[in-house]
């Protein structure tokens, strides 16, 4: 274990010169290292791992044209192999007869805001839908049937406690939907249709803020096109059972990456019985 | 705040939403823990995510403030993934993507419709993806034991509207056919392995249906590539689509090189 890992601070070593102004505080770290590892020797091989992980990342960070996606995938796979799959039979042996997730989450496809980040969401817990600016179409079967099918799997099938669905800040999606111009001509094939689902939240906020900036607008948009997608989320048939029958609750939430904050919300519902005419 | 009325006559009742004010903002200043309202109790869950939100914000985000500020500013992921929804298989557990690093849409058994298929959330991402981030890299990621290629595989063959699962899976149809036409001797469960995997490449084929996706692999900015997750015996396979050679084959099955897998 020990001589692993001092083959790997040889590596490290040896790659560059530290330039002089972070040497010092290189060496330190190393020798701090060194140190803990002479105390517990039995943090060897972790630490191995964790100095190999390291040097791929600064040799990427160093030079990112030379990014090699199969390389960086290839760490990323051993590293969750050793350090969680091996770590725990017990969870990955269930887990490989099925799942039982008590969440549905809708996210944007954003490569900033995956939640099995932001909230540490681990295999098994989160059925995770991601689509650009976290969309929930309403009910029509013959459109976006990707999206009903994922609800109607979550739901009727896994069995879903929770559905939350979280929109976040400097979204490009919603600003796109921002930007198209009030006479509707599109650009794209496929983007500003598929962003146009949340038009009411932009007809909301472009009346109700219209003094704020186009960049405050965008930040309402975000949160009012998560209460779009709730409401959405309603028109399906299978989910408003769930829903008045309690066995499901809806959220809506919004990641903030420029101040560091989560917002969650509830949605509420009343029923009102219809009258009889 | 809002109202919206649902309103669904034929069920004899009117459900109306309505949207509360945020009613928790979860901020880490200083050492501080702040909460702006109380939760609502018995929000045990929501309590725990919480405390997982916080912790990433104090362990992660503010000791990386400088790369967590500059992707504020904006993103340029070299890498979009196409992933399964299953909640056993999202990529940055299981090949360790950090925050910035990969695009990513996940949606039922990682399906890829053509381009002639019309709107859907998939091909939506593809246009951002492709054409505003320009990634380099398209990943699609099927895995074994994967409902929706079972349901797909389960399916009589005649589209049925009914069930939005089965009218989103039918999107993997060629793939239901390949493995029909090579694999009919082998068991239900086999057959479904097989399916995974075909489907993978059969999604690849729908990617050059896209003008400006097969525009850029012809001129070598974009690779394209497929992996396989085994989640019984973590396992990684993975190769990468050989886009002249599937051209120039005539039976229109997918050339790959560089494939190799991870145990």
């Amino acid at each position: 274990m020990a001589g692993k890992f001092t083959k790997c601070m040889m590596l490290c070593c040896s790659a560059k010169e530290p330039e002089d102004m972070g040497s010092e505080s290189y060496e330190e770290a190393i020798a701090a290292l060194s140190k803990l590892l002479s105390d517990k020797a039995d943090l060897g091989s972790v630490a191995a791992a964790k100095i190999k992980q390291i040097t791929a990342e600064l040799e990427a960070a160093a030079d990112p044209t030379q990014f090699d996606p199969v390389k960086r995938i290839e760490t990323g796979f051993f590293h969750f192999k050793k350090e969680k799959y091996e770590k725990n039979p017990n969870l990955y042996g269930t887990l490989a007869k099925g799942q039982s997730p008590k969440f549905l989450v809708f996210a944007c496809s954003d490569s900033r805001v995956c939640p099995s980040h932001i909230l540490n969401f681990q295999p098994g817990e989160a059925f995770m839908v991601r689509n650009i600016a976290n969309m929930v179409p309403p009910y029509e079967k013959t459109k976006y049937s990707g999206v009903g099918a994922a609800i109607e799997y979550a739901v009727l099938h896994l069995k879903v406690e929770n559905i939350m669905v979280i929109g976040h800040s400097c979204c490009g999606g919603i600003k796109g939907l921002m930007s198209i111009p009030d006479d509707g001509t599109t650009s794209s094939d496929f983007i500003e249709q598929w962003v146009s689902i949340c038009a009411p939240a932009k007809t909301k906020v472009k009346s109700e803020n219209n003094e704020l900036s186009f960049s405050e607008q965008c930040t309402n948009c975000e949160k009012e096109a998560v209460n779009v997608s709730l409401g959405n989320l309603l028109t399906y048939p299978f989910v408003r059972e769930a829903v008045v029958k309690k066995t499901l609750v809806l959220k809506g939430a919004h990641y903030d990456f420029v101040n560091g904050k989560f917002d969650v919300w509830n949605l509420n519902f009343q029923i009102i019985p219809t009258l009889a005419v | 705040m809002s109202s919206s009325d649902i309103c669904r006559s034929n069920t004899g009742v009117k459900l109306k939403a309505s949207i509360e004010p945020p009613a928790l903002t979860w901020e880490l200043k200083g050492d501080k823990q702040e909460s702006i309202v109380e939760m609502e109790s018995g929000c045990d869950l929501f309590d725990e995510m919480k405390i997982r939100f916080l912790s990433f914000k104090k362990h992660k985000y503010m000791e990386n403030s400088e790369h967590f500020q500059a992707l504020s500013k904006g993103q340029s992921p070299k890498v979009m993934v196409i992933a399964c929804a299953d909640s056993r298989v999202c990529p940055s557990n299981i090949l360790g993507f950090q925050p910035g690093e990969a695009f990513m849409v996940r949606n039922v058994a990682n399906m890829v419709p053509t381009y002639e298929s019309g709107p859907s959330e998939t091909n939506a991402a593809l246009e951002f993806a492709v054409n505003s981030l320009e990634v380099e890299n398209i990943l699609i990621i099927g895995h074994s034991r994967c409902g929706g290629i079972r349901a797909l595989m389960s399916m009589k063959d005649e589209v049925d509207s009914s069930s939005f699962i089965r009218s989103w899976v039918i999107v993997g149809k060629n793939a239901k056919q390949i493995t029909k036409s090579a694999a009919s001797n082998l068991s239900f469960d086999q057959q479904c392995t097989n399916c995974e995997k075909e489907s993978i490449n059969c999604s690849l084929l729908s990617l050059l249906t896209y003008p400006w996706i097969e525009e850029r692999v012809k001129k070598g900015v974009l690779s394209l590539h497929g992996g396989y997750y085994d989640l019984v015996d973590c396992t990684f396979e993975k190769w990468t689509l050989d886009y002249k050679e599937s051209i120039m084959d005539r039976k229109k099955r997918v050339i790959v090189r560089n494939s190799s897998i991870w145990c």
